[in-house]
């Protein structure tokens, strides 16, 4: 087991190195892509280089992952205190509902507030992710087991270092999948920002489409499906690090 | 107030909702007790100990520790300094054992140094290797180990009052002896104040120093084990010690306390003796052999034998560490190999298998006899 999981990191290390390697060479891409289109103009996102585009990509998904992540925790913590815990079906029911807001529809309502750019991008993504990683922190604090609680109590812990010391490792790998989920599904949703300016790889699918150049939306498709595949692996290895102390003896 | 009484509960309610869980328990609880709560499930044992440590607040009645009021204590500080384990253990899986064992005196903010001895002194007081078992996380330990660790930790910070609910419940019957003898050692050293919850009155009777009764809510007998079976207080009390109390009784009796003296001989002796001379050496029905260590081999019972038959006949060879009982054992053990082998007496050796004694069916019977 211990084997497997260097293995894991190995791989995802050379899929990083191959990554990294495909989007700063270009000529690989101008090559790829004027094979499979068979023309050797206008292959490539003029505009912009991937590295360019791939960097605002990550900013967009990081920065509105970790607001959400902060947001949804704390929000999962507050609704399972004895003090929160009457706001847990409603905090349910509005994330919920938050998630089958279409992505677009909450950027065309945040740019005349916040105006265009990164801003209504990352905020509709805020929006999207929150409810993964606040469900996965109430499953996560809700199923630590009844008698882990009780002993906790009954040793003199009070409630906030209960939830530090105990409930919250005991949770964080449930969290983590949670937030792999997010970061995921934010890497597709992402591209949409380039409808409103926020750059990112969503930048020449929409030019692609808009000038009709297949070859500039699959440049930007097939780097976004990379990134989220590669992002997936690499944030499941961290989730499987962190159950890795006590499931070691299951699985030796 | 006298001072000994450790625990003191007076008329202590409590209900959830509707339910009245107790309905004014008093009773007390000396220094150095060991104190068992048994009953029904249902009638409140757990409640009991969850008001003690401040887990439940009651409806009515007063709670003291050491003469002083438990509400006079913050909760988290009051817990830390009461042991308490559950059936269930409740170790925290991503903690190492070591980091388990010192949850209460890291809270307690102690040394690191003086954590991590205290630590390793506590393995090897429930007879866990430190190096084998500091860096282990809990489901890699047995349900017996496990249970250990819950005891160890419980004892960390070396509270002067121990919680137990149905601490050896989760462990199968052969461990949970073991566990049993164990911590009676470590109760013996210890000499802490515990009150202990539990079904099985066989523990009961084995470990309490007193025992409190309870059915629905109430307390329904407080004595010490010999008294509650000699002297059951009603007829609930007779049905729930049973119609084997007097057999149940003899768990409270060792070996060591009951043995007589055994006649032994060896075999070289016995051979160049003659009947007479053999049958001279014997203080009852049985003339026990042993070799030249002492290390028991085998009987002669005189009953069966006669002037005529050849010594080395008569002999029965036996594998003593089957046959023998230990002076550690309890009688109720004793008895029931007795029963099982047949026999009216059985030879007591210490534990390289020498004859030291030996114990008759007519002493125990004769402890057996209770006024009804
Ligand atoms: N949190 C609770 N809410 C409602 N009723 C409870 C609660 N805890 C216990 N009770 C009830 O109070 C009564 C006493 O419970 P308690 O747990 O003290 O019993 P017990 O003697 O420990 O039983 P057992 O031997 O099954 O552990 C029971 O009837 C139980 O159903
Ligand atoms: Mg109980």
């Amino acid at each position: 087991m211990r084997r497997m999981r260097y293995l894991g990191w190995i791989s995802v290390s050379i899929q990083i190195v191959l990554f990294s390697i495909i989007i700063l060479h270009m000529k690989l891409w101008e090559s790829f892509l004027g094979f499979i289109f068979g023309r050797e103009e206008d292959i490539i996102y003029p505009r912009a280089p991937l590295s360019i585009l791939v960097g605002e990509h990550l900013f967009l998904v990081i920065v509105s992952t970790l607001l959400a992540l902060i947001a949804g925790t704390l929000l999962g913590i507050y609704v399972t205190r004895p003090r929160g815990r009457d706001f847990l079906t409603i905090v349910n029911d509005v994330t919920a509902i938050g998630q089958t807001f279409p992505p677009v529809a909450v950027l065309a309502l945040a740019v005349p507030i916040v105006g265009f750019g990164a801003k209504p991008t990352i905020l509709a993504l805020f929006l999207y992710s929150i409810l993964p990683i606040l469900r996965n922190t109430v499953t996560g604090l809700e199923n630590i087991p009844p008698d882990i609680r009780e002993s906790a109590i009954g040793m003199g812990f009070t409630g906030l270092q209960r939830l530090l010391r105990v409930e919250l490792p005991i949770a964080l790998p449930v969290i983590m999948a949670g937030i792999r989920i997010s970061f995921v599904i934010n890497i597709g949703t992402a591209t949409i920002g380039a409808v409103v300016g926020a750059g990112g790889l969503g930048t020449p699918i929409i030019s692609g489409l808009v000038r009709n150049n297949p070859s500039f939306v699959l440049e930007g498709a097939l780097v976004s499906a990379f990134l989220a595949i590669i992002a997936d692996q690499f944030l499941a290895q961290i989730e499987r690090a962190m159950r890795a102390p006590y499931e070691r003896a299951l699985s030796s | 107030m006298n001072k000994n009484r450790m625990i003191v509960l007076e008329n202590v309610t409590k209900s959830y909702g509707e339910k009245a869980a107790l309905q004014g328990i008093s009773f007390d609880v000396e220094n150095g007790e060991l104190c068992v709560l048994i009953g029904p499930s249902g009638c409140g044992k757990s409640t009991t100990l969850k008001l003690i440590n401040r887990m439940l607040e009651p409806d009515g009645g007063e709670i003291l520790i050491e003469g002083r009021s438990v509400r006079d204590f913050k909760p988290e500080l009051l817990r830390r300094k009461i042991g308490y384990v559950i059936q269930s253990i409740g170790l925290f899986p991503h903690m190492k054992v070591s980091q388990n064992i010192a949850v209460v005196p890291s809270l307690l903010k102690w040394e690191r140094k003086r954590i991590g001895e205290r630590v390793d002194y506590l393995l090897e007081l429930v007879g866990l290797d430190p190096a084998i078992y500091r860096d282990k996380y809990p489901n890699e330990l047995s349900g017996g180990e496990a249970q250990r660790i819950g005891v160890a930790r419980a004892l960390a910070s070396d509270p002067p009052l121990l919680l137990m609910d149905e601490p050896f419940g989760a462990v199968d019957p052969l461990n949970r002896e073991i566990l049993q003898v164990e911590f009676l050692k470590i109760q013996r050293k210890l000499k802490k104040t515990v009150i202990l919850v539990t079904h099985d009155l066989d523990e009961a009777i084995k470990l309490a120093d007193k025992i409190v009764i309870m059915d629905m809510g109430r307390i329904v007998q407080i004595g010490q084990p010999e008294n509650i079976l000699s002297k059951p207080a009603n007829s609930f009390v007779r049905n729930f010690v049973g119609t084997d109390r007097a057999i149940k009784r003899l768990s409270r009796f060792q070996v060591a306390d009951y043995m007589n003296r055994a006649s032994s001989t060896t075999i070289r002796r016995l051979k160049e003796s003659n009947y007479k001379e053999a049958a001279s050496r014997r203080e009852s029905r049985f003339l026990w052999i042993t070799d030249e260590m002492g290390i028991l081999t085998g009987w002669i019972d005189f009953k069966n034998f006669k002037e005529s038959d050849r010594l080395e006949e008569g002999i029965t060879h036996v594998d003593p560490s089957n046959f023998a009982v230990r002076a550690e054992f309890t009688l109720k053990e004793s008895l029931s190999r007795m029963l099982s082998q047949g026999v009216r007496s059985l030879p007591v050796t210490d534990e390289k298998n020498r004859l030291i004694g030996e114990i008759n069916l007519s002493t125990i019977e004769k402890l057996t006899e209770l006024e009804e």
